[in-house]
């Protein structure tokens, strides 16, 4: 029997929100691209949770847009329902979240793919990965088919290896029941490639027709809609939006979780995944928060054209007839009709401090990878890694320099390096607070800090470069106008202020000190402002920031300084540990280990101290000496 | 590399001669003019030329600190090769740590352990051969500051600071929940709530900046008690260790009824020396009480040193102190070695297994052993950089006043009304500040408190 050869530059294993961006990032910038899924009806699927953002995860689905990636605007085309959240709290932690008609994005990204140059869609299953002399050169797929590639990204979500669990009940499926990949394990042990078994849930889906909605809160979108997408015209995205529902569970529902712990698989033991702390199952929630005598439930719509609801915050591995009996507890779920039992999911996933900060194999050159593959979760997450691990695959094989973000400039770079110089024992999920620099990394700067990057590597067009550059100019000089520009205690301004609570001036005051008054704001003050010019979506909004939060802001900018020196002090790769002399024997190991690109990351390596730092800091100084001495 | 202004005391913690504060980087001239006064008080230092000594005086505003020499060395010709300044000052503890205080409080930075030397290797003012020997320094000198500024700080300083630092973190786990959660922890009514407690943690943490302001934990070295039967020469001994007449020396046994309390650099180590009552079964009420107090500062004492009378022979009081002592750290003085010795090294080893030094305190010898003995057993006999040991104080005390300046920052949000993502990044700069003081590094405190303790997620 013949086999099918051929031959490309980039082979993207695994076609959902990671696969989806590294394919269309290396397409984009030319390369020959093809994406292996094991259904194409599955391209860009979401079988947990049917929304896109949230806290930190919006942030990453703006930079995803600023870079040039696509996840931004499919769901701004495809989203039923939008809301700002945190939106009383301060501009660093608004985060956007848009309910999804789950097929509507998957369709309309597969149409996406289908239409990208250099681009073609492939059903499949790899099996091996075929690596020579340490270099990756194409990939083997179940049907004996070679692809031969310059670079490959691997974006297996939580396929390898998948078996899906409830109660007794365990299947070797992927999720939705889609096929496995049983193979691409053992081809990557094979590679020298460590592997993790991690563990994850998903809660059950239930027909709309049998909920009683009188019984629960409704839960409304934002009157005034905000894309996530910087290319997208806020006028288009004012549409009719659906609820999602509140209701609760109650006493009789732990009840009967507690009575049948016996019976869950993560407490027999039949599950050995790691599993995340922060999407708990309600069953771990009721064992470890036992003083609780409640918790919110969620119903969110999974899409406009189907009867289906999900059930956020009751995800689970109980038996089928435990989960009917906990279900019905529940306020408005007493009839409810189980359309897809909930269920645990353990996979295959890598140790990801194999990987450098460009998301690259340390020891195999041209494999990349990105997704839940590499220990992360949720879908921005893996949206997020795609777009790196697929835009350096790309550059890489044009012989450029590759994107590496640090964590000083964005929420990707903080996802990242977490993941490559920390020992990550569960399912990584993005949060604000892991964001030191949080206050200048926002969900409304992203395009500020980020869209040069991405229009360097090619990816975004010159004219929305060009709209940028406008942007920041504007923002400048507004800024500057509104500081010099002052208001006299005249019986008009005195008036405004009145009417919104805010103290009377004493004597003249410039626009910027009123902004900085926490009552008013860059916007409130337009009535009195009276030569405030025309400019641009999104300019106030960054003039308001910018002056209100200045001292905090300038704070952070300190410490970012401070930061970059460290970050800047390169470690070259040949470094042998071993030559350092009084390294401790921890510190050795560990950097061995991870490798650190700079002083900066191995800094935060735990296990290596700021002794260890300076120790490291005099070795690379005298190489330099002897290198020097050398020439 | 951090680039600042460094300052630190460069020569060794006693309290003899004179003391010299190095101040060393960009700005090391403007801090120096900002504390120091010519006589007529109109010399500016940085007009003045380079390796020149000028005479003046250090003050924190109207206050006169010391009678100074400062010395002018701009970059690159000093030992760090940056513009340095260097002020001798009397050499007393209490006049260093004042200067090197006011120095820090106008604008330098404590040195981390071995940075001057650091820094003059980095701006290759150390050639290469001295490179290994450097690294080793900074290595020790780490070490050795962390240990030694965890062994310096008592549980009764530690606790307060953990409990703070506790308190603080559950606090920022909380608010980091809400806003990842917003739809399920709400922070209705929580700055109030906040605010008060913040308004605690500024209490304490003052009240902790003024113990060490009281010297307290300057004091806190080495715990150590002097025992022996009476007459067997613990006060002379003290005298010796101390450097002048403080116990009532005689010839009559059971003349120290009390205890003595004394706070001493012997050879470099802080000693917290007490010299007790002569331990003796007597009849005598108020030397009674004096012998039992003894026995009770021995218990909990971080070291005993048994002072033993090589005239006499080892007698039952003898016999009761050696049953103290067992298991305990402890050193053995013979003493009185310039008089006939009757008992003697030999007899000493056979009933115990400490260390044995011969000494004489009248005549002032067998010090240099007991000093290396004393190293040895708290410092591993590693004791060079003693100096560090002081800093580690100055350094502890700047991060306490750090993380009340973050409270207070804290508090200034709040009463500003800014939005509650901005209480944690000040929350977070006092729990990382006080976490430099116990030793604990941050990494994933907050996550891990975060799921640890609030409810979240699908």
């Amino acid at each position: 029997m013949r086999n099918v050869e051929e031959f490309v530059d980039v082979v993207v294993v695994g076609a959902g929100h990671a696969g989806c961006e590294a394919a269309l990032a290396s397409a984009r910038l030319g390369m020959e691209t093809v994406i292996f899924t094991v259904s194409v009806e599955s391209i860009a699927l979401m079988p947990c949770n049917p929304n896109i953002g949230g806290s930190s995860k919006g942030h990453l689905v703006r930079e995803i847009d600023a870079l040039g990636g696509e996840m931004g605007k499919n769901i701004d085309k495809t989203f039923i329902q939008s809301k700002m959240l945190n939106k009383s709290k301060g501009p660093a932690v608004h985060s956007l979240r848009a309910q999804a008609d789950k097929a509507e994005y998957s369709r309309r990204m597969r149409m996406v793919l289908e239409n990208t140059d250099h681009l073609s869609i492939k059903q499949a299953e790899v099996n091996e990965i075929i690596v020579e002399e340490g270099k990756i050169t194409g990939v083997r797929t179940n049907s004996g088919a070679v692809y031969h590639c310059k670079a490959c990204v691997l974006c297996t979500g939580t396929y390898l290896n998948a078996r899906c669990i409830h109660g007794d009940v365990s299947v070797y499926t992927g999720p939705n029941g889609l096929q496995a990949a049983n193979h691409l394990t053992d081809s990557l042990k094979a590679n020298g490639i460590e592997m993790y078994r991690f563990k994850t849930g998903t809660p059950a889906r239930i027909d709309r027709r049998s909920v009683d909605f009188s019984k629960m809160e409704e839960q409304f979108g934002d009157e005034k809609i905000v894309p996530f997408s910087f290319t997208t015209d806020p006028k288009d995205v004012q549409i009719d939006q659906v609820s999602c529902w509140l209701t609760y569970t109650n006493e009789k529902t732990h009840e009967i979780i507690r009575s049948n712990l016996d019976r869950s698989p993560l407490y027999s033991g039949m599950i050995e995944g790691t599993g995340p702390r922060y999407c708990p199952s309600i069953e771990d929630k009721v064992v470890k928060f036992a003083d609780k005598n409640r918790h919110q439930i969620f119903l969110e719509p999974e899409g406009l054209y189907t009867n289906e609801m999900y059930v956020g915050g009751m995800s689970s591995s109980l038996p089928e007839d435990v989960q009917h009996e906990m279900y019905h507890t529940v306020p408005g779920l007493e009839h409810a009709k189980i359309v897809r039992n909930a269920y645990a999911i353990e996979y295959d996933c890598i140790n990801p401090r194999q990987l450098d900060a460009s998301l690259e194999f340390k020891n195999i050159h041209g494999l990349f990878s990105g997704g839940q593959f590499n220990g992360s979760s949720g879908y921005e997450e893996a949206a997020a890694q795609g777009l790196v691990a697929g835009l350096n695959a790309a550059l890489s094989i044009q012989g450029k320099e590759k994107l590496i973000l640090d964590r000083s400039e964005s929420y990707i770079g903080v996802l990242i390096d977490d993941l490559v110089t920390k020992d990550n024992k569960e399912p990584y999920r993005m949060m604000t607070s892991r964001a030191e620099y949080r206050l200048l990394l926002r969900q409304d700067n992203a395009d500020i800090r980020l869209t040069e990057k991405g229009y360097r590597a090619g990816l975004i067009p010159e004219e929305r470069y060009e709209k940028l550059q406008e942007k920041m100019r504007q923002i400048q000089e507004e800024t500057q106008r509104v500081e010099k520009t002052t208001v006299g205690a005249t019986e008009e301004i005195q008036k405004f202020l009145e009417e919104h609570n805010s103290t009377p001036l004493k004597s003249g005051s410039t626009l910027g000190e009123l902004i900085r008054r926490p009552e008013l704001s860059y916007e409130i003050l337009e009535e009195i402002d009276k030569d405030r010019p025309a400019l641009m979506n999104g300019v106030g909004e960054q003039v308001n920031i910018n002056i209100k939060y200045e001292g905090y802001i300038k704070r952070q900018m300190k410490q970012v300084e401070q930061f970059k020196k460290l970050e800047e002090k390169k470690i070259p790769k040949d470094l042998n540990y071993d030559d350092v002399g009084s390294l401790r024997i921890e510190a050795r190991q560990k950097l061995k280990m991870f490798q650190p690109l700079s002083i900066g990351q191995a800094s935060r390596i735990s296990g290596v101290s700021p002794a260890d730092i300076s120790v490291l800091l005099v070795y690379l100084e005298q190489m330099r000496n002897n290198r020097k001495i050398e020439k | 590399m951090r680039t600042d202004t460094i300052a630190a005391i460069s020569t060794a913690m006693s309290n003899s001669g004179i003391g010299i504060i190095r101040i060393s980087g960009p700005e090391a001239f403007d801090v120096a003019d900002r504390i120091y006064r010519s006589k007529k008080g109109t010399k500016k230092l940085q007009e003045q030329p380079s390796h020149t000594i000028h005479y003046g005086y250090i003050a924190d505003g109207d206050e006169i600190i010391d009678e100074v020499l400062v010395m002018l060395m701009r970059g690159p010709r000093s030992f760090t090769a940056e513009d340095t300044v260097e002020v001798n000052c009397h050499g007393g503890v209490l006049a260093m740590k004042k200067v090197l205080e006011t120095v820090i409080k106008y604008g330098a930075r404590p040195a981390e352990p071995g940075e001057f030397t650091k820094r003059a290797f980095l701006n290759g003012r150390l050639d290469l051969s001295q490179a290994e020997a450097v690294m080793d320094i900074i290595q020790a000198k780490n070490q050795y500051a962390l240990q030694s500024s965890l062994s310096q700080l008592k549980g009764s300083v530690l606790r307060p600071i953990k409990e703070l630092r506790e308190e603080i973190l559950y606090q920022i786990a909380f608010i980091e929940s809400a806003l990842d959660d917003p739809e399920h922890i709400s922070l209705e009514g929580y700055p109030e709530k906040l605010g008060e407690k913040t308004n605690k943690w500024i209490e304490k943490t003052g009240a902790l900046i003024d113990s060490f302001d009281n010297g307290r934990i300057v004091k806190e070295g080495i715990n150590t008690v002097i025992v022996g039967k009476p007459n067997a020469g613990k006060s002379s001994l003290m005298n010796v260790l101390v450097g002048e007449d403080r116990a009532i020396v005689t010839d009559i046994a059971g003349t120290t009824r009390d205890t003595l309390e004394e706070h001493i650099f012997f050879g470099g180590i802080s000693l917290n020396v007490i010299d007790t009552a002569g331990i003796r079964d007597t009849e005598d009420v108020v030397e009674k009480i004096g012998v039992e107090k003894a026995k009770e500062k021995a218990e909990s004492a971080d070291l005993m040193i048994y002072v033993v009378d090589s005239s006499t022979e080892l007698d039952e009081n003898d016999n009761e102190i050696i049953q103290m002592i067992k298991g305990k750290k402890a050193i053995v003085l013979l003493n009185k070695t310039d008089l006939n010795m009757v008992t003697t090294e030999e007899q000493l080893k056979g009933k115990i297994d400490h260390p044995v030094i011969s000494i004489s305190a009248k005549e002032k010898t067998g010090m240099e052993q007991l000093e290396q003995t004393l190293k040895e057993m708290f410092f591993h006999g590693n004791l060079e950089f003693n100096d560090e040991v002081y800093i580690t104080n100055v350094r502890q005390k700047q991060a306490l006043e750090e993380a009340k300046e973050s409270l207070k920052q804290v508090r200034n949000s709040i009463d500003m009304e800014m939005p509650e993502d901005f209480y944690s990044i000040d929350l977070m700069s006092a729990y990382e500040a006080l976490g430099r003081i116990t030793g604990e590094s941050v990494e994933d405190d907050l996550v891990n408190e975060i799921f640890g303790k609030f409810c979240m997620g699908k």
